[in-house]
């Protein structure tokens, strides 16, 4: 038989007011199991705490349940008076006799009825629960960063000025991202390259960071804390040690196939190449699917022209394998493909662009030296016209568009017709737009400038299509302040199309059991609370990843995740919560539906040697990473034999508590 | 079409494709169809006739362990079944690498009651011909249709399509009368709550809790059931409290919400009647109407409504709004 | 049936321990009255609330039980709420097909700052159940036809 004590606490007149509390003292008593019950003015006091340890030692008790204030304010309180008695902290249970019945009820002998009916759930509870001891689990040292774009690069200066190492693995050749492809940045209008390469080079020196580029994540294994990554560095054919960067070889290649990435294939790159001027790192790579040497054996112009012998056409993809406490997503985003809206004449016209081709097209480094000409000919634009909302907000056709607002695209959109107006005064351009969306700091007042001292041409309205026609796009839409329809004859049609996460978020997601909304944005642990942080644990947001927005919000978020990895890292074990879920393998049926319902992917299927007085042998079984899971229970209920429950919160428990309140 | 299916098996077996058979073998009586593990030199006692009405598909899981590396059990899976197989293969209890499946065709399976029903007693046996069925009896012999003495599970078929074979081998006929399969649940729904009750009370109240319906439904498969299991809370073998029947029927079918393939074996096997299996239609016509249809053991694979979410859901309120009728 | 003064209603209010258990101390805090009969189960989340347990009370003589979990969308883990919501909707459905009267069941979101809410919750719901009468239902279906 346990033995349980009972302290009924008074909380002064706070609850003592209300109920008797001698009474429910002296009823408790007589409950089985019960051998103390008492009652004090304060039973969080210290005097009060002193008690509850003298009874645990004195009377030997097995549980102890204090009829008090809401668990929320003192149950770990007395969880400590109990383990410092030498009891373990999980075998204290609270009734709430306080919150939930003396504040609220006026009646001395209603209130200290019910308030024998929480005490006598509590002790119905605490004779089903079990000792239970929080695992910990270590902590390695070391974070690591999927993409290398401003925001993951900002939140690598972060973590590693705070000492920790950080590794960055970024898909392709240099790390800068879609910001090193900017002109210039709203609403300052400084340069991206003069703001974002500092950073790189930062990046690159810092004794902390190490940059894996070129490469691919593979696999994700293990935990908060304990994560081990495999990564896939593609063979550049070029060694890095070897490499100085002196792009002879990007001028000698004879292949000029390959669309530059960088300039958003508006124009052609060799098979061998740096993707710009100030990559990080400086060193070339060879694109295999256009090198005459990997496609007939010949060529080899590279090698010869290489002084420092760094062409190595052997060279094979290399496997890291590496083990990381904290991992942070900063995967991005891509325009999405233009192609799909085909009103506008994306695909018939080179003069119909989308924003990030006009960024390069504007840009000093780009393919027209930012000089702003046609596509198709060459020639100066006089008229360019914007469209804006390009498959964002196009809630009635989903599969088109996004129904998301892109949140970036008014104030670029400002930002280009600002541009080429102070550069072009003879270019007329109109912007179509539905809203102008303009919240940010000295936002409004940018795009007030676009209209007013730029006088831009902004159109509230829609067009319904754009047609070649000769050298000219004409451009059909509506006013709805005029209630006009308006034929615009422009040289060129810029498209704000909006922006997606990259391709390659939906299998990291899958990798790192990191939730993803329907868009493929990462969805983060609590929409206000923990904004930079997945329900994984151990899984942080950066950037664009977690939902369209601009550099500077990128920024601070990418700060804040580099905040949240930094406390992560500093600790040298975690303590986790051990009321999490367990499963009883002689139970487990290995059907996986607890497995889908699990919001942290705490739970996976092994087969298993089981050994049972009804079965021996190998079954497939549930097994929860008590380090992961977070203790919801909603794997509990999906379980029909029951295999599945949860600690602190089992079935028994509840059962027993809803069998004590019904009796 | 059994002496076809025996051949076939046989040289199944000659190829090295399986050594065992699950299959249908006679019972107690003529009518009496069981499952049956077969090994080569027992494919004599194997039946296929208008008889074979139960599935077989749960069979399979406890012939798993006992399968070797690379070897296959050879299984004879009606149309019906085949959703029920691939249901189990979505929850990991089945693996079909390890199944030869013969989709066997069907016809509609007999329900001796039903000839009974119609007054006909001390039959001795019954040649099938087409749809004339002669019913010997004790006192002479009596011609039935057969259409008309099918299972009640037969005359909501799902279709004759396997969703699962390797071969097939035989021919479908389609049972289905087209009535709407909730029409029962619909009538229920349509009744007043306190004739909702009392008809539940009836039925439910004739259970005598032998666990045919548990033992028999291929979604009811857990390893230890909770209501044999001692330390659920909930176990009980006979009905100390009188609402245990109906707490037991409950959770079987919340159990199977959602994994249910409506085969309707639960109502076939139950010794006092009841229609068990108006309780799962119940789940099965909810979920249909609140979270899109869905058919389990379409796919392998499927993630079922009931371990699934989407933001817009309806609020249980729904089922109060609906009205006490519905 | 006429309403017995002695009788009292049995309420199990099952509430998440992060919104509608902390929604539970702010109206006890704010001294918001609502009837005794209401007794709390803290879970940690809706999830966690088995079938099984709704059924246990009714078969040990609750007349009405509740569930409070976090708004759709605000769950401390991310989409518990969300399968409660599915779960609890199925099986109040099954049990007013089986006769049990509806408004017996409820779930009703309540967040950490809805002490007034929750307060009105119980109270509309224990004069719901009051009205209702004893659970005459599941005592019948506990009483057999012999």
């Amino acid at each position: 038989m346990q033995k349980i004590g009972v302290f009924v606490c008074w909380c002064g007149s706070n609850i003592a007011a209300t109920v008797d509390v001698k009474a429910v003292a002296n009823a408790m008593r007589s409950e089985p199991g019960v051998v103390f019950s008492t009652d004090y003015q304060y039973m969080c006091s210290e005097n009060g705490q002193n008690l509850i340890k003298d009874a645990i030692r004195d009377y030997k008790l097995d549980g102890i349940v204090v009829c008090s204030c809401s668990p929320r304010m003192h149950e770990a309180t007395f969880r400590k008076t109990a383990m410092a008695a030498g009891l373990n902290p999980y075998m204290v249970e609270i009734a709430n006799i306080r919150e939930q019945c003396s504040w609220i009820h006026k009646d001395m002998p209603e209130g200290t009825e019910k308030a024998m009916v929480l005490a006598r759930a509590a002790i119905a509870k605490v004779k089903k629960n079990a000792p239970l001891t929080a695992g910990t689990s270590p902590v390695t040292k070391r974070a690591l960063v999927i993409g290398g774009g401003i925001a993951g690069i900002q939140t690598a200066l972060d973590v590693a000025d705070a000492g920790y190492e950080v590794d960055i693995v970024e898909k392709s050749p240099t790390i800068g991202g879609r910001m090193a492809q900017l002109d210039k940045t709203f609403p300052t209008l400084d340069c991206a390259a003069c703001i974002l390469t500092p950073k790189m080079v930062e990046a690159n020196q810092h004794e902390k960071i190490n940059l894996i580029t070129y490469s691919e994540l593979e696999n994700v294994s293990g935990f908060v804390g304990n994560f081990t990554a495999r990564i896939r560095k593609k063979a550049r054919h070029v060694d890095e040690k070897k490499c100085t960067g002196c792009g002879v070889c990007t001028e000698k290649c004879p292949s000029r196939k390959g669309l530059n990435e960088f300039n958003m294939g508006l124009n052609t790159r060799g098979a061998i190449y740096i993707p710009f001027a100030q990559a990080i790192p400086n060193l070339a790579v060879i694109d295999t699917s256009n090198c005459i040497h990997f496609k007939t054996g010949k060529c080899g112009i590279c090698e010869k022209n290489c002084s420092a012998g760094a062409i190595k056409f052997d060279q094979e993809d290399e496997i890291i394998e590496r083990k990381y406490g904290a991992i942070v997503v900063a995967t991005g985003f891509k325009p999405i493909d233009a192609s799909y809206f085909d009103e506008y004449a994306y695909t018939q016209s080179k003069d119909v662009v989308t924003s990030l081709e006009f960024e390069r097209l504007m840009n000093a480094a780009g393919p027209s030296k930012g000089v702003l000409v046609r596509p198709s000919d060459g020639e100066h634009p006089h008229d360019i016209t914007f469209i804006q909302c390009v498959g964002s907000r196009c809630s009635h056709d989903a599969t088109k568009g996004k129904e998301y607002c892109s949140k970036i695209c008014c104030m670029y959109t400002a930002k280009h017709a600002m541009l080429v107006r102070e550069k072009y005064p003879d270019v007329n351009v109109h912007v179509f737009y539905i809203d102008v969306r303009t919240p940010g700091k000295n936002f409004d007042e940018f795009y007030r400038r676009a209209v007013e001292q730029y006088d831009v041409d902004y159109i509230k309205g829609m067009v319904g299509k754009v047609t070649v026609e000769g050298k000219k796009l004409h451009v059909q839409g509506s006013s709805l302040l005029s209630n006009d329809q308006l034929h615009i004859y422009s040289d060129m049609v810029v498209l704000a199309t909006a922006i997606e996460p990259d391709p390659t978020a939906r299998s990291i997601g899958t990798m790192l059991t990191a939730s993803m909304d329907t868009n493929d944005f990462f969805t983060e642990a609590h929409p206000k609370l923990r904004p930079v942080e997945s329900p994984t644990a151990g899984i942080f947001l950066s950037g664009v990843c977690q939902g369209p927005k601009d550099i500077p919000e990128t920024v601070a978020q990418a700060g804040a995740a580099a905040s949240k990895v930094i406390g992560l890292l500093s600790k040298n074990e975690l303590v986790g919560n051990p009321c999490v879920a367990h499963a009883n393998e002689l139970l487990c049926n290995g059907c996986s539906q607890c497995e889908r319902v699990c919001p942290y992917g705490a739970i996976t299927y092994v087969e298993k040697e089981v050994r049972g007085p009804e079965f021996r042998g190998v079954k497939r079984v549930a097994q929860v990473n008590e380090a992961v899971c977070q203790g919801c229970g909603a794997c509990t209920v999906t379980c029909p034999s029951t295999a599945m429950d949860l600690k602190g919160f089992s079935n028994n428990q509840i059962i027993a508590e809803v069998d004590a309140i019904c009796r | 079409m059994q002496r076809e299916l025996i051949e076939r098996l046989n040289a199944l077996i000659g190829e090295g494709v399986g050594k065992r058979v699950l299959g249908w073998k006679r019972g107690e009586f003529f009518y009496d169809t069981e499952p049956a593990i077969l090994a080569a030199d027992q494919l004599d006692e194997l039946v296929y006739d208008s008889f074979c009405g139960p599935n077989l598909s749960k069979y399979l899981i406890q012939e798993m362990p006992k399968l070797g590396e690379g070897e296959k059990i050879i299984a004879l899976i009606k149309p019906c079944d085949s959703y029920s197989f691939n249901q189990l293969c979505t929850e990991h209890r089945i693996n079909k690498d390890k199944v030869y499946v013969i989709g066997v065709g069907c016809k509609g399976k007999i329900d001796v009651d039903k000839i009974r029903a119609r007054g006909i007693t001390g039959i001795t046996g019954i040649d099938v011909d087409g749809d004339a069925l002669t019913v010997h009896t004790l006192y002479g012999d009596e011609q039935v249709n057969r259409k008309e003495v099918l299972l009640n599970k037969c005359l909501s078929c799902k279709g004759k399509e396997h969703r699962v074979f390797d071969e097939q081998i035989g021919e479908s006929e389609e049972t289905s009368t087209g009535d709407d399969r909730f029409d029962m649940v619909k009538k229920l729904e349509a009744m007043s709550a306190e004739e909702r009750f009392a008809f539940w009370r009836g039925e439910l109240s004739k259970c005598i809790r032998c666990n045919a319906c548990r033992n028999v439904c291929p979604a009811c498969s857990c390893v230890k059931c909770v209501f044999d299991n001692p330390n659920t809370g909930v176990q009980n073998k006979a009905a100390a409290d009188d609402f245990e029947e109906n707490l037991f029927h409950i959770i079987r079918a919340f159990h199977v919400a959602g994994r249910c393939t409506d085969c309707g074996e639960c109502s076939r096997v139950c010794p006092q009647g009841i229609p068990l299996h108006l309780l799962n239609r119940k789940f099965i016509s909810d979920i249909d109407e609140l979270y899109g249809e869905y058919q389990a053991g379409e796919e392998v694979g499927q993630r079922h409504p009931v371990i699934n979410y989407t933001q817009g859901d309806c609020e249980p309120s729904i089922v109060h709004e609906r009205g006490s009728n519905a | 049936m006429p309403v017995n003064t002695e009788w009292k209603p049995k309420i199990v209010a099952f509430c998440c321990n992060w919104c509608s258990y902390a929604g539970a101390d702010l109206a006890g805090s704010s001294r918001l009255a609502y009837p005794a009969d209401v007794k709390i189960i803290r879970i940690p989340c809706s999830c966690r609330l088995n079938p099984l347990f709704i059924l246990r009370a009714f078969q040990r003589g609750a007349d009405g039980v509740i569930l409070c979990g976090c708004h759709p969308g605000d769950c401390h883990y991310s989409t518990g709420n969300y399968y409660a919501r599915r779960r609890m909707t199925l099986l109040f459905s099954m049990l007013n097909y089986l006769g049990i009267d509806s408004r017996r069941t409820r779930v009703e979101w309540v967040s950490a700052a809805e002490g007034a809410k929750f307060a009105a919750t119980m109270n509309d719901f224990a004069k719901t159940i009051t009205e209702l009468g004893e659970n005459v239902k599941l005592g019948d279906l506990r009483c057999k036809e012999n």
